[in-house]
């Protein structure tokens, strides 16, 4: 593995469709002539797969109904790569781009195996500071991966006065009474 | 034949199976040549009123309609998750109430991705609301559903009755789902952080004439039921005004209506109801008949649309409205609009909306990539016991108002 600053430094960016601008304008601040940027976006299953139950929940119906995960799949495929399209104008620089298929907590974990940086955005509650602002999938990569990780805020950092005060310790209880000294 | 419908092998239609299975039952003797008559006589009316649906859905899509619609959404939202998700809702409640669940699962899913990608906004929580109002909002009208339109027959109501009696547990499970998906999805629809998607979205026009056909022919449903003459002749005036002028303007053509009118599926639907009813004859509806409790009180109510749902979720929700119904008619109109609840709402629970289908997908998936049940059976537990005892409250409610 090279450091950061090295000139193999590889870097791995998690584009997704809801952190993707402020996870590329992370990655522009990175030295351009020493870092080599690799962007990746995962394809979820689940949308075509709740078109398709649902279609065939439809008991009887033929064609001229087809099936919906078709169109669905078909799009999705055009989306991705107009996203990794999108996300790449705005860094502004050569990068690799990666198209995944999956769970997509999983498949950047598998990806960031060769890297030397993962560059990746908070997807929970982003109003305070605190384990909330970890979603589901970023807490996986998180606690997964296999290289550093740089984690980012999507939008503005939330100020150090979004951590709730520290609660009050509780009494202590009352010292039992001593018993009577009977001399 | 179940198995065949669920199977569909080689891609061959339903009716290959159910319309020799219906001949099967009958020269055996399992149904009589009187009864079976009665019952495609009973279902031909059903049959005639979904087809003109189907085409006119068809059409609507024709003339870009969805389409249309999903620009609209697409300028409504700007940009916000939480709003694309209020204006999906509305949309899909709408077009399954109005157009049938066909209309939803197979027209506007794939336009509803289509807008959520295009705005760059995560698609789960959206195509969930799709998916699981072609269920639960496919309550309010005969025509939403091909299990309403076949109680509907069953249940002597008016069609502004039968609308009026389901608004209020058709406005329940729409509120549950709008609540459990906006909570579990909290975080893909929270707007802070992202920042506009590139590129405008353009003027959106919505084809006028047809909305106005659809309106009328809405009208024409009403009207021609409080006449005492079957809403279908308004479905099939609809369905003509709109293929004229699709044939008109090329838009469409007559091989493309009849496609939609899917002939094969009317046979099916034909076939099933001549075999359910002789499989209900001959004893299923005698074992049944103590599990179903009579009366429209509140219990009764419950217990109904939660066996309904049940029955659906075993077997699919077609075969058992057929079973149920004549189960619960005696108990009049408030027990079959229960049925209704627990066959529409019930089916969210599985992902294909039933256990025969969804086994079947997992023997099939074996080899290949078996989609995550995972999240489809935890929105279901969290959406259909909840769906199913408001609106269970919400028809108790509506028949106290408006009388059984």
């Amino acid at each position: 593995m090279t450091e950061p600053g090295d000139a193999t430094c590889s870097v791995l960016v998690w584009v997704s469709e809801r952190t993707w601008q402020a996870c590329i304008d992370a990655a522009r601040r990175l030295p351009a002539a020493s870092t080599r940027i690799t962007l990746i976006h995962v394809t979820e299953d689940n949308p075509p797969n709740a078109a398709h139950g649902a279609y065939l929940g439809l008991m009887g119906r033929r064609p001229p109904s087809p099936d919906p995960a078709a169109r669905i799949t078909e799009f999705e495929r055009h989306s991705a790569a107009e996203l990794l399209d999108a996300a790449a104008r705005r860094l502004g620089r050569p990068c690799d781009r990666i198209g995944r298929h999956g769970h997509p907590e999983r498949e950047v974990v598998t990806a960031a195996a060769d890297a030397d940086l993962l560059i990746v955005a908070r997807d929970g509650d982003p109003s305070r500071l605190g384990p909330k602002s970890l979603g589901k999938e970023a807490r996986f990569v998180v606690d997964h991966a296999p290289c550093p990780v740089l984690l980012i805020w999507p939008g503005a950092t939330p100020s150090v006065a979004s951590i709730p005060p520290k609660p009050p310790k509780p009494p202590k209880p009352p010292k039992p009474p001593k018993p009577p000294h009977i001399e | 034949m179940l198995a065949w419908a669920v199977i569909r092998p080689k891609g061959w239609p339903e009716a290959v199976a159910a319309v020799p299975a219906a001949a099967l039952v009958m020269a055996t003797g399992a149904i009589s040549p009187r009864d079976a008559l009665a019952e495609a006589q009973r279902l031909g009316p059903v049959i005639g009123f979904l087809a003109a649906v189907l085409v006119i859905a068809q059409l609507c899509d024709d003339e870009g309609l969805f389409r249309a619609c999903g620009a609209w959404m697409a300028s409504r939202s700007r940009e916000r998750p939480r709003r694309l998700l209020v204006q999906v809702f509305a949309v899909a409640a709408v077009t399954t109430a109005v157009l049938s669940l066909d209309a939803t699962v197979v027209l506007l899913t794939p336009v509803v991705f289509v807008t959520a990608a295009r705005l760059r906004v995560r698609s789960q929580p959206h195509m969930y609301a799709c998916t699981h109002l072609a269920n639960s909002a496919s309550l309010l009208l005969p025509v939403s559903n091909l299990t309403n339109l076949l109680a509907f027959s069953a249940s002597g109501l008016s069609f502004g009755r039968f609308a009026g009696l389901m608004a209020l547990p058709w406005l329940a499970a729409i509120g549950v789902e709008y609540v459990v998906l906006s909570l579990y999805f909290r975080a893909d629809l929270s707007a802070a952080g992202r920042q506009a998607a590139e590129g405008g979205t353009g003027e959106v026009s919505l084809p006028a004439f047809t909305i106005a056909v659809v309106a009328l022919t809405l009208a024409g449903f009403a009207l021609t039921s409080t006449a005492a003459v079957n809403p279908a002749w308004a479905a099939l005036a609809g369905a003509v005004i709109l293929a004229v002028r699709g044939l008109a303007q090329r838009r469409t053509s007559l091989s493309g209506l009849v496609r939609a009118a899917d002939v094969p599926f009317l046979l099916f639907v034909l076939g099933l109801g001549v075999v359910v009813r002789a499989v209900v004859d001959n004893g299923l509806g005698g074992a049944l008949r103590p599990l179903l409790p009579s009366g429209t009180s509140l219990p009764a109510l419950l217990a109904v649309a939660a066996l309904a749902a049940v029955v659906a979720n075993l077997i699919n929700n077609l075969p058992a409205v057929l079973v149920l119904l004549p189960l619960a008619a005696p108990s009049g109109a408030g027990a079959i609009l229960a049925v209704l609840l627990g066959v529409n709402i019930g089916p969210n629970l599985t992902y294909t909306g039933s256990l025969a289908t969804l086994l079947w997908r997992r023997i099939m998936h074996q080899h290949g990539s078996a989609p995550s049940l995972r999240e489809f059976t935890i929105l279901g537990l969290l959406t259909v016991p909840a769906g199913l005892a408001l609106a269970a409250v919400a028809l108790w409610a509506g028949l106290h108002v408006l009388g059984g």
